[in-house]
Order: structure tokens, then C-alpha cells, then sequence
């Protein structure tokens, strides 16, 4: 009891700091309910604490703390993602947009604001903003997405009302060593509806960043991101979608470095016949923290879900991965599928994972793996004895191993340039 | 002042082995108890021997897969240290292993496996990078007459090959490679007489004056399509005894026993 008592004060502490810091929530235009909402839930949950269960292999005191350890900016000259895409650009700096570098965000069959301009005080947003946030808080609390809700400064309010002539694309771009950005995403998508978003760049010394998005019955929603390179930045994004039937839900990340980056996505199944697929693939060197945290519900019937993850791993990096599948009663015909597995180049380098299936109904097929293991020697024999060097032949496999998640992205386009980068990181690495 | 004439003619040593002796790195094992054995450019030398000679060891052991400790003797190619190098090095100097038992790689495409090889060991070398539409039509030549289809080339390394196509697969390599020194480790076990062959075909279409095979096999069958100028029985570690293409007949007649009793 005692110690349970400290720990709500230990928590309740940390969480009261971190809302001095932050200060009031806005109170005008028309997410001042759901901010203040969204602030009840974080006093109610106090922030994460390292020793609450779903933080077990990740300490969240980077990420919760009120003053924001600051993050060199990387200087290295940066293997630019999604360059030979045809794509609407957003640029955001530390958090903040930057017209000048953005491009003009008319687009057929989507509409495009921001939430900082979005001052009216009736938007079709306003039954979405923090919405899909809060549901997503039972049965687990996620403080993190409900702090962001509270205190956004900024975010995207894109509208999918036909098939989006091509994809929006948020850059995140990181200047200052000691920036502390928090921007909130609503997407929509309407019946039948397409729509592909890329995320690329480091975007802050400390990011908190939210997307919410809700995928009407026969839409389609692709995700792409890229989260580098930074050494010291510090992230954790959460993904609320809510799929209506047959509709899609598809997203990759990949990850190259940072200090600590905790990735959590939240999906409801609640149209019968909808397909949801998230994956990973992130490579990680030394003082690397790297965590995707997966929650799946499956409440209608004849849907699919699938998860894919892999890590490679080496000099000591981390690797974390909790990923659940929950069936709830009706929802018949489920095909759920996950694997997360890991490449340790090395002995110090770790991978915590925690699999988890509950389920409610009786006809389903839901099967669920997890893999840790070193490099085939054997292979690596291989390669070496017709003359690839030891180095080379390392990211060839390493490579390989990552493929597997890449080959998710359905897009063979955005998937090459995916692999591009893998393989140019990898390269640069060994240098 | 010019060569003395006689330095062309005196046949050409290219891997030369002395009293090699091998270890496993963490058993207190010793598989190779003093092999001599020297191939000369252009000739086909045979190995033969019973099942846990020490065939494989040995070969393993020239190109320098990990886990054996050498504990005496050396090996050289061309005179220079082969033990010393590292496998990509001797690979580069012109060394070969088709394999016993190739390895399956995943997610690694079988051309991007041979061209990630052969520009390593041009790099290595010094010399410039095939152009990739080059390098194409070179590789769908061999690959042609091993009767590897498009099909193969593209899928990962070995991965759901049938044991023939592996060593077909092995056979392309060595031809799209071009070693100085092949080593064949039981190219042709598993193999039924067609593919049998093919490969024999690939390997003779090889041979030539500057070209060394070092052809292991437990089998005569292999050696009346690949005609050895020297055959080697190896017993426990052993060369113990050598001759002509007739001692493979022997072996194929009488079978091992007589050769172990008379080296007792
Ligand atoms: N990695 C190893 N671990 C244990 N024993 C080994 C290993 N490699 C070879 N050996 C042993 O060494 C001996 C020679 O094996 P090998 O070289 O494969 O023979 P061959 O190829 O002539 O059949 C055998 O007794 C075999 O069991
Ligand atoms: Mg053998």
C-alpha cells in the first residue's frame, strides 16, 4: 500500500510539473472541449511512470519530463526520403509550419487546413479531434496521446472526399537543440475515399505527435514514414484509427536511429469485411530506444489484420515490441496475424517482446511469433567465400531481414524508396 | 637476358598444401592429421574418400570458414598465404568452394547475390565495375547453357531449389566468377544423370591451362565426366595414397577396404 501510495505521488509529481510547464489549455474555438477533456484524462491518469505495466521495457522519463533534454541537430549531409515521389509538401519546423517551405496545399478530392487556422467555431473535425484519442484510452491509458490532445499547438485537418490525386507528405524538420513539439493530425476519409500520407524527419528535440484517422466504409488509408536521423531526438507518436467496412488501413515505418522512440497505434475493426495491416522495420546502433506498442480490436466480422516487425539491432541498442490482438465476441471469421522479430549483431543489444492474443469469439484464426537471433553464419560464409566483405555481406542479410517488413508497403514505388534508404544508411554507417 | 626456357614448361604450382593439420576451434578434435597436396595450373586433381575423411574439413578450411583451428602446415596459392587471409581475400585471389551443401539465402536475390560478388572481387582487384546490362548478358549466357532460367536468377540465394539446382546454382557461380582454383566439394551428390552432365559439362568447359580443380567426390561416376589427371584417397585426415585416373576405377571396384588395409 505504501509503496503504491508513493508511486501516485511519485507520478502525480512528475504529471503536475510537466502541466506547470505546459500551462493553461486554450480555451476558445471549437477544441476547447475536447482539450479540456483530454487534460481531465492526463490529471486522471497522471503521465506514464516507469513502473506502470505497459512501460515495463520502456522508461518513459525522457518523454514525460518537464524540461526537454536537448538533442544535437544532426549535420551530416541526409539521404533525402521521398524525393522522386509526386507529392503535396508540408513542412514543419520544430513543430512550427513553414509556408515558405511548403507547398500549396490544394489537391483534388482532398482538403487540407491546419489546426492552428482552423479557428471556426463549428469544423467537421470536432467530432474526431481527441475522439478516437479517448477511446483509445480503455482498456489501456495512454497519457501521452491525451496530453497532445490537451496541448497541440498545430496538426493537419485533411478531409479525404474522393481519391487524393496524390500523396500529402509531412516533413518534420529538427533546427533547434532544444525544441518540444506537439502537433495533433485529423484525417477523414469518406466513403470510398483514398489516401496516402508520408511522415518523414526528426521534427524535434522531443516530438509528441497524434493522428487520428477515420476510414469511412470502401476507403482506403496508406501511411509511409520515415523517422531519422537524429542520434538524441526523443518521439512518441500515437496512430487512432477507426475503419468502417471494407475499408483499408495500411502503415509502415521505418526508423533509423534516435535516442528513444516509442510508436503506438491503435485499431478498431468496427465494419465487418475492413483490413488493417501495420508494420515496421528500424535499424538501431548504440544509445538507441526503439519501441512499437500495438493494439488491435477486432469488433466485426471478417476482418484482417496483420503485423509485421522487425529490428536490427547492434552496440548495445534496444529493441521493444508489445503488440495485441483483441477479438471481441462476434467478431467471427477474424484473421489476425502478427510477427516481430529481431537481429542482434551483436551480444549487448536486446529485444523485449510481448505478444499478446485475447480473444472472444470462437471462429477465428489468429496466430502470433517472436524472433531473436543473431546472423546466419553460414550465409555469411557464404557470401564471403565468393568475395563480398565481411561489412558488405553483413548488410546484405541485414537488408534481407528488413525486406521483409518493407515488402508491406503496397506501393512498389514508395517501397524502393524505402529500401533505398535502408540500404544508403547502411552504407553510410559502415563508411 | 629472358626467362630460361625451361620455366615454362616446368608445370605451374598453384595451391600448394604441406603437412596441413586441422582442429575443430572448441573440441578437442583433430580431423586433418598432415594433408600434402599440391595442383598444378591446369590439371584436375580428384579426392576421394570414405564418408568422415576429412574432405569437407579440408576444403572448409582453405576457404576459411570459421570454427577450425590449423595447429600445423600451411597452404598456399600462387605462394601466397592462404591461411592468412580472410575468406573474402582468398576468394578474391581467385579461390572457389563450390559447395557440399550451399547455403540458402532469404531475401537475397540470386542476381544481386552475383553481382554484390563479382564487383567485390573486382573492387578487390583493382579493376573497374561491370556496367549492369553487361554484366546481364554475361550471366544469362552461363546461366544458359547450366540451364538456369530467368526464374532462378531472381529468386533468393538457393531458397527452394531442388538439390540439382543448387549445384547448378554453385556451377554458375564458379562460371560467372572464373577462379583460378576450383574446389568442388561433392558437386555431384544428389544429382541424377541430366543434371550430372550439365554440371560436368560447366566444369570441363572451364578447364584450361590456367585453371586448377580440385574435385571431390565419392564417387567414379563424376570422374568419367570430369577426367582427373591425379586421384587422391583420403583416409582420417589423410592423403594415403595417389595416382592416376585407374585408382579411381580401383576405388569404384573394391571399394575402400583394400586401400585402408594396405596403409596400416
Ligand atoms: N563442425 C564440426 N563439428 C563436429 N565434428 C565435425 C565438424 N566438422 C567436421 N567434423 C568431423 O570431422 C570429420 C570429417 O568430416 P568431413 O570433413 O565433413 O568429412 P567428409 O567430407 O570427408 O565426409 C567427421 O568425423 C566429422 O564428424
Ligand atoms: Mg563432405
Amino acid at each position: 500500500m505504501a509503496a503504491r501510495a508513493g508511486l501516485i505521488e511519485q507520478k502525480q509529481g512528475a504529471t503536475s510539473a510537466r502541466l506547470d510547464s505546459l500551462g493553461p489549455v486554450a480555451d476558445k474555438g471549437w477544441t476547447a472541449t475536447a482539450r479540456k477533456a483530454a487534460l481531465d484524462r492526463v490529471v486522471q491518469q497522471g503521465l506514464p511512470h516507469a513502473r506502470d505495466e505497459y512501460w515495463k521495457f520502456t522508461k518513459p522519463t525522457g518523454l514525460v519530463v518537464a524540461d526537454v533534454t536537448p538533442a544535437a541537430v544532426f549535420t551530416g549531409d541526409e539521404v533525402q526520403v521521398f524525393d522522386s515521389v509526386d507529392r503535396v509538401k508540408l513542412v514543419f519546423v520544430d513543430g512550427v509550419f513553414d509556408a515558405a517551405a511548403s507547398d500549396d496545399p490544394a489537391l483534388a478530392g482532398v482538403k487540407i487546413e491546419r489546426l492552428a487556422e482552423a479557428t471556426s467555431d463549428i469544423h467537421w473535425a470536432q467530432g474526431l479531434y481527441g475522439t478516437l484519442e479517448a477511446n483509445g484510452q480503455d482498456p489501456v491509458a495512454r497519457p501521452l496521446a491525451a496530453l497532445n490532445t490537451a496541448y497541440a499547438t498545430d496538426g493537419v485537418l485533411i478531409h479525404a472526399t474522393g481519391k487524393a490525386e496524390k500523396p500529402v507528405s509531412l516533413i518534420y524538420r529538427h533546427e533547434s537543440e532544444t525544441s518540444d513539439a506537439i502537433l495533433h493530425h485529423v484525417i477523414k476519409l469518406d466513403a470510398k475515399a483514398e489516401l496516402t500520407v508520408l511522415e518523414n524527419g526528426p521534427a524535434a528535440a522531443r516530438f509528441n505527435k497524434v493522428m487520428e484517422v477515420d476510414i469511412a466504409d470502401g476507403a482506403a488509408f496508406h501511411h509511409v514514414r520515415a523517422q531519422g536521423r537524429d542520434h538524441e531526438r526523443q518521439a512518441a507518436t500515437h496512430i487512432f484509427a477507426r475503419l468502417g467496412t471494407e475499408s483499408t488501413f495500411k502503415s509502415f515505418t521505418l526508423t533509423a536511429n534516435g535516442r528513444m522512440t516509442r510508436n503506438e497505434c491503435v485499431i478498431e475493426l468496427t465494419g465487418d469485411d475492413a483490413v488493417a495491416h501495420v508494420a515496421g522495420a528500424c535499424v538501431g546502433d548504440g544509445d538507441f530506444h526503439h519501441d512499437d506498442t500495438i493494439f488491435i480490436t477486432h469488433d466485426a466480422v471478417n476482418c484482417e489484420s496483420r503485423q509485421v516487425f522487425k529490428k536490427v539491432l547492434r552496440n548495445g541498442a534496444t529493441g521493444v515490441f508489445q503488440g495485441k490482438i483483441l477479438v471481441k465476441e462476434g467478431a467471427q471469421k477474424t484473421d489476425g496475424y502478427q510477427i516481430s522479430q529481431s537481429l542482434l549483431l551483436d551480444g549487448d543489444s536486446q529485444f523485449l517482446a510481448k505478444p499478446e492474443l485475447e480473444i472472444y469469439a470462437d471462429d477465428v484464426a489468429c496466430s502470433h511469433g517472436s524472433t531473436s537471433g543473431a546472423i546466419d553464419e553460414d550465409a555469411l560464409f557464404y557470401l564471403r567465400s565468393r568475395g563480398v566483405p565481411e561489412g558488405r555481406a553483413t548488410d546484405l542479410l541485414t537488408l534481407a531481414f528488413l525486406a521483409e517488413a518493407v515488402q508491406e508497403i503496397e506501393d512498389e514505388a514508395l517501397s524502393d524508396e524505402i529500401l533505398g534508404k535502408v540500404e544508403a544508411w547502411l552504407d553510410r554507417r559502415r563508411g | 637476358m629472358g626467362a630460361p626456357d625451361g620455366a615454362d614448361e616446368k608445370d605451374e604450382k598453384m595451391l600448394e598444401i604441406k603437412n596441413l593439420q586441422v582442429k575443430l576451434e572448441d573440441e578437442d578434435k583433430q580431423i586433418l592429421k598432415g594433408v600434402d597436396l599440391t595442383v598444378e595450373a591446369g590439371k584436375v586433381h580428384a579426392i576421394m574418400g570414405p564418408n568422415g575423411s576429412g574432405k569437407s574439413t579440408l576444403s572448409y578450411v582453405l576457404s576459411g570458414k570459421d570454427g577450425y583451428e590449423v595447429t600445423g602446415g600451411e597452404a598456399t596459392l600462387d605462394g601466397d598465404d592462404l591461411l592468412d587471409m580472410e575468406a573474402e581475400e582468398r576468394a578474391a585471389a581467385g579461390l572457389f568452394l563450390a559447395f557440399q551443401y550451399p547455403v540458402e539465402i532469404p531475401g537475397v536475390g540470386n542476381m544481386t547475390f552475383l553481382r554484390t560478388a563479382v564487383n567485390a572481387q573486382r573492387k578487390a582487384r583493382g579493376e573497374d565495375e561491370m556496367s549492369a546490362t553487361d554484366f546481364l548478358k554475361f550471366v544469362r549466357e552461363k546461366a544458359k547453357d547450366l540451364k538456369i532460367d530467368a526464374d532462378m536468377l531472381k529468386r533468393p540465394v538457393n531458397v527452394g531449389f531442388s538439390g540439382g539446382e543448387k549445384k547448378r546454382n554453385e556451377i554458375l557461380q564458379m562460371a560467372v566468377l572464373q577462379p583460378r582454383m576450383c574446389i568442388l566439394d561433392e558437386t555431384d551428390s544428389g544429382l541424377d544423370v541430366d543434371a550430372m552432365k550439365l554440371v560436368s559439362e560447366g566444369v570441363n568447359a572451364l578447364r584450361d591451362a590456367g585453371r586448377g580443380f580440385l574435385v571431390i567426390t565419392h564417387y567414379q561416376r563424376l570422374l568419367d565426366h570430369i577426367k582427373p589427371d591425379v586421384v587422391h584417397i583420403m583416409a582420417d585426415g589423410r592423403i594415403i595414397k595417389t595416382g592416376g585416373p585407374e585408382l579411381a576405377l580401383e576405388v569404384e571396384q573394391n571399394g575402400y577396404a583394400d586401400l585402408l588395409a594396405e596403409a596400416e
